[in-house]
Parts: structure tokens; sequence; C-alpha cells
């Protein structure tokens, strides 16, 4: 059987007359070509990683620098006799639940505007707005016993003077703001206003409170209606659904879905839920609902990758001690497919998070003045908040626009951290 | 069942390699081993000492083969851990290197009593003998032919040919011992040619042992219990 | 070596008869006709592809999962038809377990692996009761006095063999009948295989065990019957010292010495 034509001894002989000379110059230069090409590509990758670094940390010190300013506000101070102006009203009156009422029939208005003309005159209305009596009322309405005092009130200062005290403006307010520093009468703080309040026409006294509350109702109910929703399809179509024509349409469907420009998901959003089914225009609700059609596509396709991802032998390890499909999916395969299905949603919401032009088709631009109370009141979004203050012609917004920046970037990044919290909690290795 | 598994190859080459060179030893050495039965009986007719001791140094070769064969046989089942056919012909390797080494045995057995026979006396049935080691000689030549070609049919009829050799040695026997009888003055060369004849036998019976072996190795089954005449071995048990 | 050899009728388990098995147009098993009896370890060996592994499988309807899949012929457990309507699939996987190619636990604590089985089913009435159950199945596989004083710990921190004893731990809790093992040991080292075996042999007798295998050696070892597949047949079956000694069909041989291909 020892053939001597066997393979084996063809091979010896190929073997014998082998002739590459590692060692010799061409392999040498082959080798340094190969190590260049090696530094090169890892030069490229780290330049392309410092020139993103470079960008992002280009728009958050401009964004910063900007908004901060935002953040802080600057009043003047204003003496008023309450007790003779008002003819001695008691802090009685305004106290309880007729305290609203009480306060109107004071015509305090015309109290503050009788007593900023005496303090200051010719410039009372370069320095004050003529919304700033409503501080005063806000103020009695938190310590009524002002009421029978001689005190002095800080007003918040038109927007010109704020921005005299934090830079550079006409020199006619910067001048006024000098004088009215020395006199001791302005001082500046933090614009608790500014957190707590809605939109306004002076950018001394807007609010992002409002557009905040409605981001958050709005995603609310995104998320309320997208998660389920999107988890549920992505079950389905992983475990159950046959293999068929209808099938494959329905994924290519999803996955078209998730590519179409968010503003046709806008207008889908203003026939469907505004005309046909007549649901409350500029409302959380329509918005939640355009967004969440929006962002099912996104955790459909998460989901379906992180539920094929889950190890078939998880799946068969199951069935083979006898559990139902139902157990399997939701005892072995959901929780092992949750941290890639949050990250997919983190990624859908935060996607829904910033969309403007949706919401801008469904009337989610309305001026508004108070903080949505419900689902259904009119609404509007800190992105929507971020393009109306942008368009404005007073160049206070301007810093009001970074500030609603950094708002939306903090609530964003909040959202975010939360859900990788979630799903580091989750996640298991198997 | 007569198959053979020449036909495919292992996988392995270097299996069919070792089979092949176990094969080749086995020849060899039962090529030895009726070498040295062939001389023994030279010497014997010849009284030729040389002869002899020729014989007495080939069992050492055969010792020497037998050896070299057990170890390959172990290495090859402890490294290539045979099954089925493979492992029925190493085990039947490792047995009929044994046997023939006891046949080497009895060729040196004979010739060691070349030199005590006394050569001038004339003995009648001892002229039988030649013809009777030419029989056994052939099973054991014909026992190895079927281990070389794998050859179940052959393996058989060396089993039932075992019966010419027995019938040799019942005749020799009871012939010699008559002889002894009217010729009390043969009886220590008789004895010899007695103890001759018996080695012959059992040269035969091993041939038929490795013939069985031969036939475990093909086909997986023992050759089982057949009709064999006498059991010659015992005296006492031969034909009345 | 294993000369026990039983061929009682009453005692099979598990009978199959003319069983094909479709993958869409393609037979992947063609008239497969066997009996499984509890005194025994039946092994299934063959090359690649020759279809032991998908007969396994069809064996407690594991290959419903592929769409495809299609199985003709009649499989009865305890003589009930496994395939028939009235059979529930859930129930017969219970009875008749499984131990898979690669150890997969799950990712959760060496109790919950093994207490998976029973909660589902409903076989512990309460906690004590399904601590024994745990504490006899792991004593069963062999693994519980390695185990016990970290039944917390992550099943899947477990070295490879234990997670296989794990996974037959598993297995043996719902109290099966049947247990189907698809080459248990191929992933692990020959000491961690060595244990499976020796488990295999203790569990002989207990459960009607039966053995995928690519290792003749292991079949030869653990196995008192053994079935030869090849190109979805089954070409021979038999005590297990006969085939390995004497099998009678020339296919088997050749697989067996190595002249297979």
């Amino acid at each position: 059987m020892n053939n001597p034509a066997s393979p084996a001894s063809s091979e010896t002989a190929m073997i014998g007359s082998r002739s590459t000379d590692w060692h010799g110059e061409a392999m040498q230069k082959r080798i340094a070509r190969r190590y260049a090409a090696e530094r090169r590509f890892k030069y490229l990758g780290l330049s392309a990683i410092v020139i993103s670094s470079l960008f992002l940390a280009f728009l958050l010190f401009v964004m910063i620098g900007n908004g901060i300013k935002g953040f802080s506000t600057t009043q003047v101070a204003v003496p008023i006799d309450f007790a003779s102006a008002t003819g001695g009203a008691s802090p009685d009156q305004i106290r309880g639940e007729d305290a609203e009422r009480a306060l109107n029939s004071l015509d305090i208005s015309g109290i503050v505007n009788t007593a900023i003309e005496i303090e200051y005159g010719a410039d009372a209305a370069d320095i004050f707005t003529e919304n700033s009596w409503t501080d005063v009322r806000d103020a009695l309405l938190s310590n009524p016993d002002m009421i029978g005092e001689n005190t002095t009130v800080w007003l918040t200062a038109k927007s010109e003077i704020d921005r005299a005290a934090k830079d550079d403006t006409d020199e006619k307010f910067e001048a006024l703001y000098a004088k009215l520093k020395d006199a001791g009468k302005a001082q500046s703080g933090f614009n608790w206003g500014f957190l707590t309040g809605a939109d306004g026409t002076d950018p001394a006294r807007v609010g992002i409170w409002g557009a905040l509350k409605g981001s958050i109702i709005t995603m609310l109910v995104t998320l309320a209606l997208a998660f389920p929703v999107g988890v549920l399809a992505a079950v389905y179509l992983e475990e159950y659904a046959p293999s068929n024509r209808i099938t494959d349409f329905i994924e290519v469907s999803i996955n078209n879905l998730a590519a179409v420009p968010s503003i046709i998901f806008g207008l889908l959003g203003l026939v469907v839920f505004l005309s046909w089914l007549e649901l409350p225009r500029s409302s959380a609700l329509v918005g939640g609902l355009v967004l969440a059609l929006m962002t099912m596509p996104v955790i459909v396709i998460a989901g379906r990758n992180s539920i094929k991802s889950v190890p078939p032998s998880i799946r068969e390890a199951a069935l083979g001690v006898g559990a139902s499909p139902v157990q399997v999916v939701f005892h072995h395969v959901l929780p092992l497919a949750l941290p890639g299905i949050m990250t997919g949603t983190i990624i859908g919401m935060a996607r829904a998070l910033g969309e403007t032009a949706p919401l801008l088709m469904i009337g989610m631009r309305a001026f508004l003045t108070s903080p949505p109370q419900g689902l259904t009141d009119p609404s509007t979004v800190l992105p929507v908040q971020i393009y109306l203050w942008s368009d404005e012609v007073n160049r206070g917004f301007v810093e009001k626009t970074s500030a609603a920046i950094i708002v939306l970037l903090i609530f964003l990044l909040t959202m975010n951290a939360f859900a990788i919290y979630l799903r580091n909690r989750f996640e298991t290795r198997w | 069942m007569n198959t053979t598994n020449n036909s495919t190859e292992h996988t392995v080459k270097a299996f069919d390699s070792d089979i092949s060179e176990m094969r080749g030893l086995i020849a060899e050495i039962g090529g030895r081993a009726e070498k040295s039965i062939s001389l023994a009986m030279k010497a014997l007719a010849n009284n030729d000492l040389d002869l002899a001791r020729e014989v007495v140094k080939n069992d050492k070769q055969i010792d020497a083969l037998e050896e070299k064969i057990d170890r390959m046989v172990i290495q090859t089942i402890a490294l290539r851990a045979p099954m089925a056919d493979d492992l029925r012909e190493l085990v039947a390797t490792l047995k009929i290197s044994g046997v023939v080494e006891r046949i080497g045995d009895y060729a040196k057995n004979i010739a060691k009593r070349v030199a005590v026979i006394d050569n001038d006396l004339h003995i009648e049935p001892a002229s039988l003998l030649p013809a009777m080691a030419q029989a056994a000689s052939q099973l054991v030549d014909d026992a190895l032919t079927a281990y070389a070609t794998r050859d179940a049919d052959l393996a058989d009829q060396v089993c039932e040919r075992d019966r010419v050799v027995d019938d040799f040695y019942n005749t020799i026997f009871r012939s010699l011992v008559t002889h002894m009888v009217d010729n009390p003055k043969h009886i220590g060369a008789g004895a010899h040619f007695l103890f001759i004849a018996k080695n012959l036998e059992r040269i035969g019976d091993h041939a038929t042992n490795v013939a069985e072996m031969v036939y475990f190795a093909v086909t997986g089954e023992n050759i089982g219990e057949r009709e064999r005449g006498d059991n010659p071995s015992d005296p006492l048990y031969s034909e009345d | 070596m294993n000369t026990e050899t039983t061929n009682i009728a009453s005692s099979n388990k598990m009978t199959t008869r003319n069983v094909d098995v479709f993958y869409g147009e393609k037979q992947a098993i063609n008239g497969v006709s066997i009996d499984i009896d509890m005194e025994n370890v039946t092994a299934f060996i063959g090359p690649s592809g020759c279809g032991k592994s998908t007969f396994l499988r069809t064996m407690n309807r594991m290959n419903d999962t592929i769409p495809s899949c299609r199985v003709t012929g009649e499989i009865t457990l305890d003589g009930e038809d496994i395939y028939a309507p009235s059979m529930d699939v859930v129930q017969l996987r219970a009875r008749v377990g499984m131990v898979f190619q690669k150890p997969n636990p799950f990712p959760k604590s060496i109790y919950d692996n093994i207490a998976y089985g029973p909660r589902i089913h409903g076989l512990a009435s309460g906690k004590d009761e399904l601590d024994q159950i745990v504490e006899k199945s792991l004593q069963r596989a062999g693994l519980w006095n390695e185990v016990k004083d970290r039944l917390n710990e992550s099943g899947t921190a477990l070295s490879g063999g234990q997670q296989q004893r794990l996974c037959i731990a598993r297995a043996i809790a719902v109290d099966p009948e049947v247990i189907l093992m698809d080459e248990p040991c191929s992933a692990l080292d020959p000491i961690a295989t060595a244990k499976i075996e020796e488990l295999i042999h203790e569990l002989r007798g207990k459960y009607a065990i039966v053995i995928v295998t690519h290792n003749m050696q292991q079949a030869a070892r653990v196995s008192q019957r053994t079935a030869f597949f090849h190109l979805g047949t089954m070409v021979e079956y038999g005590d297990t010292s006969e085939m390995f000694t004497n099998p009678q069909e020339e296919r088997t041989r050749d697989y067996i010495t190595g002249r297979y291909g």
C-alpha cells in the first residue's frame, strides 16, 4: 500500500524546491509598505476623531457662552408706599380664594406706574416695560403683608437694560444702567422666571417652562404609544410571522417608514388626526401621536435586530424544557433583547425630541403665555420654541434662544442617561 | 462470508501503511517458521548438526520478530483506536505472531533432537515423518496465505485439513509403539521420534489456530465447533 | 465493554415507524423505524449531515419551529402518537427532554435554571418543594457538591462541563421519561466529557436515553444500542458491542473503521 506515486511524495518534492526569500529586499519593501499603510490609517482615524471633537467643543462653547446669560436677569428698585396708594387695603383682603379678584380691584398697574413715574420720571419708559407691574402683583400674592407697608420692590428691567448689564449695547442704555448701578438701584440675579414661565413678547420676561412641559408631555405620549406598539410589532415579526410575501412587504414598509422625512409625518398628522379624527389642534396629544408614528419604525427595527441577536440556543433551551412560545418570548427572549430595544428607543426618542417640522404642521407653534395643563391643551415643545425665538427681531431673544438650547440638551442628556442606566441594569451576558 | 476490505483505503493513509507493514512482518515471521521446519527435518534426515544449529539461531530471530510485531500492534491500537475489521485484524495479528513463534519453538525442539538420535538405527515408522512434516508445513503456509489474502475459505480448509496431520500422528504413534515393543533397544530413539511426531502434530494444531484467527478477523465470527477427529495430543484418548 | 443487551419488546418507550422528514422538497430522513427502550442507552452515529440530529429532533418535535419541516410516518411515546393533534407539544417536550450540543444555560442563577421548568409546569407547590427538586436534580446530575454554596450565581459563570451538567439537571428537573442528547460533549474537554459519560451511565435505566454523537468511541463507551445513519437512512441498528466489532453492513464498517468518503 506504500504507493511511491502517492500525493505525499510529490508534496515533499514541492517543499524541497521552496524558493520564497523571506529576507530579500522585495519582501522588506513589502513589509515597510504594509506598516506605512497601517500608520496612515491610524492617523486618519485619529484626525477624524480630533476634528469632530473640535466641532463639538466649539458648539458647546458658543452655546454655553451665549446661553448662560439667558439664565440671569436684571432688576431695578422701585419704592412703593402701598399703604397710602391703596387707601389702606388690609392683607386679609388678598388672602384666600378671592385674592386674585381683590388684587384686580386694587389697580396695581396704576399704583406701580405712578411709583415708577415718581422715581424715574422721563427714564421710566426706557427702564421698565408696560408689564413690569405684574412682578408686584406676583409679589403681593406670595406675601400679602406687603400691602400695608411702605417698601421697595425690585422689578424686572427692560431687556435693553438687562443687556446693558451684561455686554455692550447702545450708549443710551449703557449710560442709564451705569446711573442706576451707581445709585444702587440695579441688581442682577438668577432668572427663576425663565425656568418657570412661558412665552412672551418681552425677552426679559419669557420663560421656557411652557415649552419644556409641552416637550415632556409629548414625549410621554410618544413613549407610551411607540414603545409597546414597536416592541410588540418586532416580537410578532420575529417570532410569529410566517415568512411570506406579506411579511416581506411589511418589513420593507417599516424600513422605508423609518427613512421617511419627518415633515411628511406632520402632513399625515394634519390630515388624519386633525381633519378626520378632529383631535384638538396644537395639543401635546396630537404631537405625541405624530412623533410616535415617526419613532415606532426605529423601535421596530432595533427591536427586531436585538431579538434576532438573542442566541437560538436560549430559545431551544427554553423550548426543550417545555416552555410555550409565549413563555419563551417573555421569559427569555425579551429580557435578553431589552438592552438592544432600549438603545433603539433612546435613538428614536432623541430624534423625536429634536423634531420641529412635523409639529409645525399640526400647529404646535402657537404663541402660548401659559404652560399646558394637560394632553389636549394647546402646547409647544422645546425645538419649536427655539425655532420661534430664533426668528424674533428683538435682540434680547438671542441669549434666550441659546439658553433654551441648553435646556433642550440637558433634557436630552437626562433622558438618555436614564435610558442607559435602565439598559445597564437589565443587561445580562450569556 | 468472504469479504475483503482492501477495496477502500482509510482516510488516514498512515493507518494503511501501518497495517501493511504488520502484514509484511507476519509474512516474514511465517516464512522463517516454515524455513525452520524444513531445515530441522533436513538436519534430522542428514544428521546435520550445523543445520540444526542454524535452526536454533533462526528461532532467536523469530522471537525478536514476534516481539516487534507485538509492540507494533499495541502501538497501533493505542494510537489509531481501530474499530470493527481493523480491530479484529490487529487482535488476530497479535495472536498469530504468538502462535507462529510457538511453531518456531517446535521446529527448534525437533532440531535439538538431531544430536541425540542415533543415526544408524533403522526405525521404519520414522520414514513417515518427512511426509508428515511436509503436510504440517503446508498447513502453516496455507494459514499464512489465508491471512495475507484475507481468505476465509482457505482458512476454513486449513482447519479441515488438520485432520490429515492428526491421522499421520496417529499412524506414526501406533507403528512406533509397536516397533518399540518389538525392538526394546530402539526405545530411546523411538521416544525421540515420538516427540518429533508430537511436535509436528502441534505445529498442525497451531496452523489451525492461525486459520481460526484469520477466519475471525475476516468474518467477525468464530469458526465454530466442528468434527475434529480425535484429540491425538492425549495418547490415552486415541483410537482403541 | 458493554455486553448487557436487552431485547424485550414490551419495554419500548418510544417507537418510530417509517419516519420520513422533509425540508420543503428535500427529503432529509428516509423511512426510519427504530425502538428506544428504557434499559439501554441508544446512540445515533453517522457522518455530518446524515440526518441523525434531524431525526433526534423529530422525537420531541423540536423541528416544529422550522416552518418548512414536515414529518410523516409514526412516532409514539408509550404507544401515543406524538404527532397526533391531541398531543400537547409543550407537555411532550417536558416528557421528552433535550440536551443540546452547546451548553446553553439561561443567563440566570443556577437555582433559577433548574427551577424554571418545574415552575412553568407547576410541578412544585411551594418554595420548599422547589428547593427539593433543585437539589435532587443537581444531585442526579452530579453537580450538587460543586454548586451548592453558590446557587445564586449565574449559570453562565460555570465551566463548560459544569454548564452541560447543569443543562442535564435542568432537563431532569421536569421529571422526563426520555432524554435526548444532541452531541452533548462536542464542546467539552476530555475530562468534562468523561464526567458527562459517567453521568449518562448513572442515569441509564431511570430514563430512556438517546445520544447523538459523531465521536464513535463515545458511542461505544456510553451506549448499549447503536444506530448508524447515512444519507438520511438508518443503515444498521444493533447492539453496540456487535456494531463495533462486527458490523453487518459494509457502509457501517467503512464508517466505523475510518474508510468513509
